[in-house]
């Protein structure tokens, strides 16, 4: 394969030359192959692996890390034009003129999606360890997340869109699973199926965004079709940009596909930071970034992310302001974070970099805050409630300090990571778009009201335990990786040194045209720290400053109301979608029980009335048998005589 | 020798035996019927074997003796099982085998 200097364009896509896999890279497979080995071995392998599954299932993905940062730092030190590198496995599927490939595509972007992937996940493997060891089908547990990680890695490796979808539905297969690992739960095993469904309408876009791709290029490898993009049609090139946002919208939890999200925090917790907040969710954000050279092209779908984005940052914000439960106000916040990203990326080559910088920095600080309000579950007898916490900052300081580090980062305090990602979005969003940059900058004063309300009524104020919970620490294996989590949310805006991450990414994103704001970079920073600090002030004023009741209150003005039913999502859902289909299903159901059953059934009675009659022929006298012989033979004659005469 | 008188005893004993077995009730006499209408046939094929002068009618009547006999041996079995667990050889009572 020859390789060519990339020299991209002002605000376009650059094309994909990938260069074979040699050296270290010719061991990129193995990556993916370990966690998938070992799901397989704890699958099968059934109750005999129960005592050592667990280590099994935290090795894997450890060395899948090593490998990671083993490429990672042999891919620092290659030339800019050389940081695309594929490595070809097998031909997969080759029917006609259709190829598909199995494939691993290396460059920054899915090299940080790797150490992302692994890193995170490994901590998060560590941290289960102690959280699952009183579940007996712990070994299940392990063998489901190293299912995902798998999965996950082949999402961000493929080096097409068929083996991306592969990834893509085993993700959506792990998450499943362990939504409802507690099926015994009815609530898990429905949260699970409704996942499940929302889901597969954003993959029909997903699907069709195939097909189309195929009809469109006659490939669905991303380096061809990034090097054809722009002799598609306009119209063609937005319908694709529309599908996979459709797609997107599914997989990443965004309006108006969001409704599952909330209900998966059914699953156990570190599922919810694992999945449900740092990696799987963002893989719609990965799919649009991943399909730049599409998106820049068409810019009536890039707008149609931004207000997916804007709306669903508000949307997830809202929502979280509402919840008691201590993982669905994390899930709305994570919804509202991946808004930001969408938003990000939807604003072209200028916003990729930062919306995957947030995505990381996202992966660090809100895996913390999960894996924290799972250490606070494990000491609170498994209570997700809120209300019933208060003042545990003394019962549990190495689970405050983490929490609050994850809490700093996620609403912006200057310094942390949150703080560089978030203002390089708002910022990007204000040069772009006024209104895009409003909803940004308003989500983030939002964001820090309800992070300060779960602060404040989670660890601060008066005790509000319930009777016989002694909270406690949590062991070291699950305050170890909290340690680390919060360490990575504070220090993770280094990334953003000399635009190192924006430059690192260059190669697959683009260069952007420096955009212009009417103010200064520090001034913008400045209005975003004072509206954090408005909506710190308004969680302090409305709730760290009065008792927080047991209860939740009834009498709530209606805002409160809609945000505590998700903002009417699944009301929605239910009038729009589900009663009509409903109807549907029933008029089909009754058609097929009265006209096709009637039919049918219809026919078979009557045929059993004939023969009840029929067989009252059959007397048992020897003699009547006798006769009809008899009779018969005499008919036989007469036809023969009478056919012989005449 | 003119071969009708043959046909026609042979005619009437077919039709003593056929009413015989459509009117009587007693198994065995029922059965004596049937042998009555086997030897009728039997009188008929030998007849005709002579009118024609070969001996395939013949043959044929040993056959059928030989089935005859073979038939007996079953129908006897059967009727003395059915007489012994009945005590009755009515054919009318034996009538569970319908619908």
């Amino acid at each position: 394969m020859t390789t060519a200097v990339v020299t991209p364009l002002a605000e376009s896509a650059p094309v994909i030359h990938p260069v074979a896999a040699d050296g270290v890279f010719s061991l990129l497979w193995l990556i993916i192959a370990l966690p998938a080995l070992s799901a397989a071995v704890l699958l099968l392998g059934g109750r005999r692996t129960d005592r050592w599954g667990h280590l099994l299932g935290v090795a894997t993905p450890l060395a899948s890390f090593a490998l990671s940062v083993a490429v990672f730092v042999t891919l620092l030190g290659r030339g800019e034009e050389d940081r695309s590198i594929v490595q070809h496995l097998y031909t997969w599927i080759s029917a006609g003129s259709f190829r598909a490939e199995a494939s691993l595509l290396y460059d920054p972007l899915a090299a940080l999606f790797l150490l992302l992937i692994t890193g995170v996940g490994s901590l998060i493997h560590i941290y289960s360890v102690g959280y699952m060891e009183h579940d007996e089908r712990r070994r299940r547990f392990f063998a489901y997340l190293n299912l995902f990680v798998a999965a996950m890695l082949v999402l961000v490796l493929a080096d097409n869109y068929l083996l991306l979808f592969l990834g893509w539905e085993g993700v959506g297969l792990a998450s499943y699973l362990l939504i409802g690992f507690w099926q015994h739960k009815p609530s898990a095993a429905v949260a699970a199926k409704k996942a499940f469904v929302v889901n597969r309408v954003g993959d029909i876009g997903m699907a069709l965004g195939i097909m189309l791709t195929f009809v469109t290029f006659g490939t669905v490898a991303f380096a061809p079709v990034s090097a054809a993009a722009d002799q598609a049609s306009q119209g063609v090139l937005t319908a694709l940009g529309l599908l996979f946002l459709l797609a997107a919208c599914g997989k990443s939890a965004q309006v108006p596909l969001q409704s599952w999200l909330l209900d998966a925090m059914e699953g156990p917790t570190p599922v919810s930071a694992l999945i449900h907040a740092a990696t799987m969710v963002t893989a719609g954000v990965y799919l649009i970034v991943r399909s730049n050279f599409i998106f820049d092209l068409a810019p009536a779908a890039q707008v149609a992310v931004v207000v997916v984005g804007a709306v669903t940052l508000l949307w997830g914000a809202i929502i979280g302001c509402a919840k008691d439960d201590i993982k669905k106000a994390l899930a709305g916040s994570t919804m509202s974070q991946i808004g930001y990203m969408m938003l990000a990326a939807g604003l072209g080559v200028a916003g990729y970099a930062f919306a995957i910088f947030h995505l990381l920095t996202h992966g660090f600080f809100k895996a913390n805050m999960f894996l924290g309000a799972g250490s606070v579950m494990h000491g609170m007898d498994d209570d997700v409630d809120m209300r019933h916490y208060g003042a545990l900052q003394k019962a549990m300081p190495v689970t405050f300090l983490t929490f609050a580090m994850g809490y700093l980062a996620i609403i912006g305090f200057p310094g942390f990571s949150g703080f560089w990602s978030k203002d390089s979005i708002i910022e990007t969003a204000f040069g772009t778009n006024l209104i895009a940059g409003l909803a940004a900058l308003v989500g983030a004063g939002i964001t820090a009201f309800y992070m300060t309300r779960v602060m404040l009524m989670t660890f601060f104020g008066e005790k509000r335990w319930a009777a016989g919970v002694h909270p406690h620490e949590s062991p070291k294996i699950m305050t170890v990786p909290l340690i680390i989590l919060a360490a990575l949310s504070v220090v993770g805006g280094a990334l953003l040194l000399n635009d190192w991450i924006v430059d690192f990414l260059q190669p697959v994103t683009g260069t952007a045209e420096p955009h212009e704001l009417a103010i200064t970079p520090i001034m913008m920073s400045l209005i975003v720290v004072a509206v954090v600090a408005v909506g710190v002030a308004a969680a302090w004023f409305l709730v760290g400053r009065q008792e927080v009741p047991r209860e939740a209150p009834t009498r709530v003005s209606v805002f409160t109301r809609a945000a505590r039913a998700d903002l009417y999502g699944d009301a929605l859902n239910e009038t729009l979608f589900m009663r009509p289909g409903d109807r549907f299903v029933g008029g089909l159901s009754d058609f097929d029980a009265h006209g096709v059953d009637g039919t049918v059934n219809g026919t078979a009675a009557a045929f059993g009335g004939m023969s009840g009659r029929l067989r009252r022929w059959q007397t048992g006298f020897v003699r009547s048998y006798a006769l009809s012989l008899l009779s018969g033979a005499v008919l036989v004659l007469a036809v023969l005589l009478a056919v012989n005469i005449a | 020798m003119s071969a009708t008188p043959f046909l026609v005893l042979s005619a009437i004993l077919f039709t003593i035996g056929a009413v015989g077995v459509l009117t009587r009730r007693n198994a065995l006499v029922l059965f004596m019927c049937v042998e009555m209408m086997l030897n009728a046939t039997n009188l008929a094929l030998v007849t005709f074997s002579r009118v024609h002068g070969n001996l395939e009618g013949q043959v044929t009547a040993f056959f059928v003796m030989v089935v005859a006999a073979a038939e007996v041996v079953v129908g006897l079995a059967i009727i003395v099982t059915i007489f012994r667990t009945r005590r009755s050889a009515s054919v009318d009572d034996a009538s569970l085998l319908k619908y």
